[in-house]
């Protein structure tokens, strides 16, 4: 078996595993990233790369402020602009009823000193989105959200990750971690990697991972769907999603519809292979038709279902591993992990570099969902 | 929802064939296919044509199709025209959609009669209007009679050239000429394979009368081409092509027809997480299948030249064989009887596929068809051209699906159909390594394109 040094190994090389990586080489670390198979294979490419602060738990609103600050000067920090666009995120109510829930939640937002979402008429939605359909009553939106480009925001973090001195082996699956020391032995077949710490950005596997390590983390999954349309022309420029449905609606710059919202297909984590439910998926196209008559002939090039980690209060787990020295959790985004790339790569430099970081990452604690086990 | 026993993709020579099989068991058929009629490409239009004069100028063997489809007709199966098959979950439901609507279907038994696609060749100048293929003129001429009143340049390899110029002629039509892009030496190495070949000694006579038409009717027959290109500003008005010795030629051109073989439709296997594996002798993929045809997947089949190109009567056989074997899984025979049955189908099979390494090694296509220039475009839905391809491979060893998602090739409304086996070669020769190796874009679902409109309208169907 071969034995690399390094620093700090980070498993998985998803955009957390990148971003974890860049920001840690930057900060003088020697980092190797092991990816099982490519960079970006699973939910970093399958992503509809939404960048949203709006309607996010309230543990998650600190670092998802800071993270869109980040986005807007992202091409500062990755050298690319990512094709991330600020053109709003809006939540639709279809209904007065909805429009009350709406209300309701702005309010708790004020009272909390933030100002990010911010309540709008029908004729406000009109002048944002005028192909929206007229029954639409009011909507919340958070104007500096947007969207980026999942494909160009993973070439320019691995790109920076490079230029930043991070090895990249790709097809190199973790298949035992052993204490060495005071560092640990990762094994990957016949390659053999030795860290004083790790960083656990497996995605949907994460929780495998940990298991290596000795934390027994309970941990869903999740297979969302996604439909890609052909081009059409330029129909709207902020997301769109709706109070009380699965959807979530944008065009991309090249002009096709991106349409998501959450709808579940099916998944396996042995094989690593998702498809698609075409029955589920059409209640996002229901919905997608609903808002936006005018599509209803637009045609449907790919379908697709990304596999990530759930967990059980939809927050991610983001923090040192309570039984294992030098080993960091970032995973289990639960279906919004896109918009916190920047930050929760700098939360993780932070815990490893300084042994502590500033920012708000309490509710994240690995240990919530051990419980089970410690009572048992 | 619906059930059937059997759902059959395609009403050409196979799924006909094995819709007629399958209902000598009393099996439930159901054949879906994408045109308006029966036939396939190579019958196309045969019940409303054979009789016909135009159906004489298509010749014996598509008119033969006529007691094909006449059978078919009569076997008892539902029918069902002009309908799309979009997705296959396991199981099976099947998706369908026609007149931009959809509906769901669930059958014990699929079988994928979905015939070939002819090879795409990026060549400098190919996506200018008035560049087609060889097959979609010959769609013109059978369903419609449609014949170009211009003179027609005609370049490729393989039978379905000289098939299509000899009918051409017949026709009326005017054939400016044939530039032959099979490489010299190619006669030598198929050579050979004559001896077993010779078991299916009309088919081949059949090519040698076609060679001998051309030439007796004074058509200019240039062999050996290479480098061939369309150039024009708008659409095409002049064609370059490089001779066997070495000197490059100009020629006016309004058409400019091209063809360089045929490769199965591989879509809906891949789709269906069907195993394939890669086949040197015809420069593609084909579905890993048993001997009926069943693929990698329990009940699932697939016949016809979608298993592999061979021809109409191997279709016909190959529909044949999947039927039998499924009424042996559905109960309606026993393993024995279905033995017995299969033996001489399997007898004939075996000649005609003799006749396919002689043919295959004649026209196996040039190295040059998977190298296209720098500046040539591969992906034509996104403009995307193969020094672009290339460039990709700077970073690490990224095959098809990398390249898809970095690039947008294969992205567009024909899903990888046009440029899915080039960028596979490109990233082959850029890589040192092999096409086998490389691997093809994952398919995702749907199969074909389907509106917003006809999803949504699915939300409504009853769940059973």
């Amino acid at each position: 078996m071969t034995r690399d040094q390094a620093d700090v190994v980070v498993i998985g090389g998803g955009l957390h595993g990148l971003s974890a990586a860049l920001y840690l080489a930057r900060a003088g670390k020697g980092v190797v990233i092991l990816e099982r198979a490519w960079v970006g294979r699973h939910a970093s490419g399958a992503t509809a790369a939404g960048v949203r602060t709006l309607g996010r738990d309230l543990a998650e609103v600190p670092i998802s402020l800071e993270a869109m600050d980040m986005w807007h000067r992202i091409e500062t920090i990755v050298g690319d602009a990512c094709g991330f666009h600020a053109h709003g995120q809006i939540r639709v109510a279809e209904t007065e009823r909805h429009l009350t829930e709406l209300n309701e939640r702005a309010a708790k937002l004020r009272q909390l000193g933030y100002a990010h979402e911010e309540i709008i008429d029908a004729s406000e939605l009109r002048r944002l989105v005028p192909a929206l359909s007229t029954h639409c009553v009011g909507a919340l939106v958070a104007r500096r959200d947007g969207a980026a480009d999942p494909h160009r925001a993973l070439s320019a973090f691995r790109r920076s990750c490079e230029a930043a001195g991070v090895t990249i082996h790709e097809g190199c699956g973790v298949t035992a971690i052993e204490r060495q020391g005071a560092d640990w032995l990762i094994r990957a077949g016949e390659q053999g990697f030795v860290a004083p710490a790790i960083v656990n950005a497996a995605g949907a596997w994460a929780a495998r991972v940990a298991s290596l390590i000795g934390d027994d983390i309970a941990l869903g999954m999740k297979a969302s769907m996604m439909i890609v349309t052909e081009r059409l022309a330029p129909l709207l420029e902020p997301v769109v999603s709706a109070v009380g449905r699965s959807l979530s609606f944008k065009q991309s710059g090249q002009g096709t519809l991106v349409i998501g919202g959450g709808l579940q297909g099916k998944a396996d984590l042995d094989t690593q292979l998702s498809s698609v439910d075409y029955r589920e998926l059409a209640k996002g196209a229901r919905a997608a038709t609903d808002l936006f008559p005018c599509v209803r002939d637009v045609r449907i090039i790919r379908t697709w279902a990304g596999m990530e980690a759930k967990t059980a209060d939809l927050l991610p787990v983001i923090g040192p591993s309570p039984n294992a020295p030098g080993v960091i959790h970032a995973f289990g985004f639960s279906g919004h992990g896109f918009q916190l790339v920047p930050v929760v790569g700098a939360i993780v430099c932070d815990l490893l570099v300084h042994g502590k970081t500033e920012r708000q990452i309490e509710a994240f604690a690995a240990k919530r969902l051990m419980a089970r086990k410690a009572a048992a | 929802m619906k059930r059937v026993d059997v759902l059959i993709v395609g009403a050409g020579p196979a799924g006909m064939a094995a819709a007629v099989a399958a209902r000598r068991f009393g099996l439930d058929v159901l054949v879906v296919d994408d045109q308006p009629a029966p036939g396939g490409q190579i019958w196309r239009s045969v019940e409303t044509v054979a009789a016909t004069a135009r159906g004489a100028i298509l010749g014996e063997s598509y008119q033969s199709g006529l007691s094909t489809a006449e059978a078919f007709r009569a076997c008892g199966a539902a029918y069902e025209p002009g309908t799309q098959l979009w997705q296959i979950e396991p199981g099976f439901r099947a998706y369908l959609s026609r007149d931009r609507k959809a509906w769901t279907l669930e059958a014990r038994a699929v079988v994928l009669a979905t015939g070939a696609q002819e090879r795409p060749v990026p060549f400098p100048g190919w996506t200018l209007p008035g560049v087609l293929t060889v097959g979609a003129a010959q769609i013109l001429l059978k369903s419609s009679g449609q014949i170009p009143d211009k003179p027609v340049w005609v370049a490729g390899s393989g039978p379905l050239p000289l098939l299509y110029l000899t009918q051409l002629l017949r026709a009326g039509g005017q054939v400016a000429g044939y530039l032959d892009t099979t490489p010299p030496g190619r006669l030598r190495v198929a050579l050979p394979h004559l001896p077993k070949a010779l078991r299916a000694a009309g088919d081949l006579l059949k090519g040698f009368g076609w060679a001998t038409t051309l030439r007796l009717r004074g058509i200019p027959v240039i062999k050996h081409v290479t480098d061939v290109e369309a150039t024009g500003k708008d659409r095409v008005e002049a064609i370059r092509y490089r001779t066997a010795d070495g000197k490059d030629a100009t020629a006016p051109a309004e058409l400019l027809l091209v063809h360089e073989g045929v490769v199965p439709n591989i879509h809906a296997p891949l789709a269906l997480g069907c195993a394939v594996a890669w086949r040197d002798d015809q420069d593609c993929y084909v579905p890993v299948l048993d001997r009926w045809g069943e693929t990698s997947q329990s009940n699932l089949f697939v016949a016809g030249d979608g298993a592999g190109i061979a021809g109409a009567t191997a279709a016909v056989l190959r529909g044949e064989l999947a039927a039998l074997r499924i009424a042996e899984r559905l109960g309606r025979t026993d393993a024995q009887a279905a033995e017995t049955a299969a033996a001489p189908l399997l007898l004939r099979l075996g000649r005609e596929l003799a006749l396919r390494p002689f043919l295959d090694a004649l026209f196996k296509p040039r190295p040059q068809i998977f190298a296209p220039s720098d500046d040539t475009i591969v992906c034509r839905c996104e403009e995307i051209t193969a020094g672009g391809i290339r460039a990709m491979v700077e970073v690490g060893q990224p095959g098809p699906n990398q390249v898809k998602a970095f690039t947008r090739a294969g992205m567009g409304p024909c899903q990888g159909r046009q440029c899915g086996y080039t960028v596979t070669r490109i990233l082959a020769a850029a890589e040192g390594r092999s096409a086998a190796d490389v691997g093809f874009y994952r398919v995702r679902p749907p199969l074909k394109p389907i509106t917003l409109g006809e999803l949504a309208g699915l939300e409504q169907e009853a769940v059973p």
